[in-house]
């Protein structure tokens, strides 16, 4: 882009917006499918996907669209969500981190330390739930294993999905309450001062490296 | 007899039934009377107008060599050395137990895909059947099969649509020793009892009946001849219970995850309204631009 004006700092490549909001649409597809099949009540969103067997036929081919998907923002990430002495006087000032008080916090790098338990987060539960989605996914694999391993796959991957669920659940919620955020995910670019403020040291190498 | 819902798969409010109590019916199965014949495996597939593949011999008389989603029924041969050192030829007729607290309805997560009449049948209903299998991890007896055709669980229906008009199943009627038998929950029992003193009087002490209490017993009901050892007659459970796996997934795992997924939605609505949202301010971006000028310069 030309003429950028000059306190607005590129975040996402258009690339990883595409990934991401991929990835975001079909783990909210696998929620919903799921949770059809983990709870009575809830199986009505079935409908959403043509039925209970449309739905159990789409969720494990999903499922592995996701692994696919979540592979792409892996390799595009994992570089800048390694765990730092900062990431652990980050999480014992979580107080802080509540209660917005950025200033008596640590600088943050591209990502604070709740972004990567997030990311490392996702990385584990989406292992767990293919591994065990496997097992459950008598139309290809029934020969594969015997009753009882499938009896703990799915006891595996209901609480793998409720700790992914949760998991997105507070990924979007700090979306929401760090104003600021959300542009860097659509548009793709963040103000310097959200930079300034949340991602500081981010900010100063991103500064040095002469780009933006 | 009308057949009255008493449960149903996936549904949280209760299937009450309009009529009243009604008469819990069994099926008894007399291994010590039974030749082996087939003849229930036969009429089984002629009633529900099912077609089995011409199988292949493995050297045992098993055919086919496993239920499947075409035979419900399947006479298991077993040759053991009982306590007085003979030979035994055992032989056991597999197929649903129909439960009274039934693992497959309990792991469905179809509304109404299975159902289980007042009269204790469990039956599948093919209709709302999406295929995933979780009947057969919900069962202690290793008892439903998925079609490859299309893709729905199958297993003995005790032949609920002749019992609802007043016939026994197929399997009984076709049985020429009568080993098997169908009537009220409590005449099998009183039958049984009889045909246990008989047994015991020629010598098999252990003879007994099998109506496990684990599963809330059942109403298919066998006559052993050893029913201290249940697992020689081809691998009956001894004390079949529905898994604790099966009990957790579908039990404290529901409320569980519920609560668990909701909390952290609402710690996210009372923290946005206690702490509101997280703002950059003028002196962020002034503190930036000043960053920016200055590596620029």
């Amino acid at each position: 882009m030309s003429e950028k004006p000059e306190n607005i700092l590129d975040r996402y490549t258009t690339g990883a917006r595409i990934n991401h909001w991929i990835n975001a649409a079909l783990l909210i597809a696998l929620a919903l499918s799921g949770m059809a099949f983990f709870h009575p009540s809830l199986f009505f969103l079935t409908d959403l996907f043509g039925g209970g067997a449309m739905a159990r036929i789409l969720h494990p081919w999903m499922g592995v669209a996701v692994v696919l998907s979540f592979g792409g923002l892996f390799f595009r990430f994992v570089k800048f969500n390694f765990w730092t002495k900062e990431d652990t006087q980050w999480m014992k000032q979580v107080g802080d981190v509540v209660n917005a008080r950025e200033d008596k916090l640590p600088e943050v790098g591209k990502y604070n330390a709740g972004q990567k338990l997030v990311f490392w987060g996702m990385v584990l539960t989406i292992i767990a739930l293919i591994t065990s989605g496997i097992v459950l996914w008598d139309q290809y694999f029934a020969q594969y294993f015997t009753i009882d391993q499938k009896r703990w796959a799915a006891v595996i991957h209901a609480l793998a999905a409720t700790g992914i669920i949760m998991i997105v659940v507070v990924h979007i919620y700090a979306a929401i309450w760090v104003k600021g955020t959300v542009r860097g995910m659509t548009r793709g670019s963040v103000t310097g001062g959200w930079a300034w403020r949340h991602h500081r040291k981010w900010l100063r190498e991103e500064v040095s490296k002469g780009a933006k | 007899m009308a057949l009255d819902l008493m449960r149903r798969s996936a549904s949280s409010t209760p299937a009450g039934s309009l009529s009243g109590p009604t008469t819990e019916v069994a099926k008894l199965i007399d291994i010590s009377k039974c030749i082996g014949c087939k003849a229930c495996q036969a009429a089984c597939l002629e009633w529900n107008d099912l077609r089995e593949e011409v199988g292949v011999n493995t050297g045992v008389y098993d055919n086919p060599h496993d239920l499947t989603e075409n035979s419900w029924t399947l006479m298991r041969y077993s040759e053991v050395v009982a306590d007085n050192g003979n030979l035994e030829w055992l032989i056991r007729k597999d197929g649903c137990m129909h439960c009274a607290d039934p693992g497959c309805l309990k792991a469905c997560p179809s509304p109404g895909a299975i159902v289980q009449y007042t009269n204790g049948i469990v039956d599948f209903v093919k209709e709302n059947c999406i295929g995933c299998g979780y009947c057969v991890k919900g069962c202690p007896f290793n008892i439903p099969r998925i079609s490859k055709a299309d893709h729905k669980a199958y297993k003995c229906t005790l032949c609920s649509d002749r019992v609802n008009v007043g016939q026994g199943p197929a399997c009984a009627k076709a049985c020429p020793t009568q080993a098997i038998t169908f009537g009220t929950k409590a005449a099998m029992i009183a039958q049984a009892q009889t045909r246990i003193t008989d047994l015991k009087e020629r010598g098999y002490k252990n003879a007994g009946l099998y109506d496990p209490p684990g599963v809330g017993g059942t109403h298919v009901m066998y006559v052993l001849q050893h029913a201290d050892r249940p697992q020689i007659f081809a691998g009956l459970a001894k004390d079949p219970t529905i898994s604790p796996l099966v009990d957790l997934w579908k039990g404290m795992l529901k409320p569980i995850a519920m609560v668990g997924i909701g909390l952290t939605a609402l710690a996210g609505v009372f923290h946005y309204m206690t702490k509101g949202p997280n703002r950059v301010d003028a002196h962020d971006e002034e503190a930036a631009a000043r960053e920016m000028r200055r590596k620029a310069s």
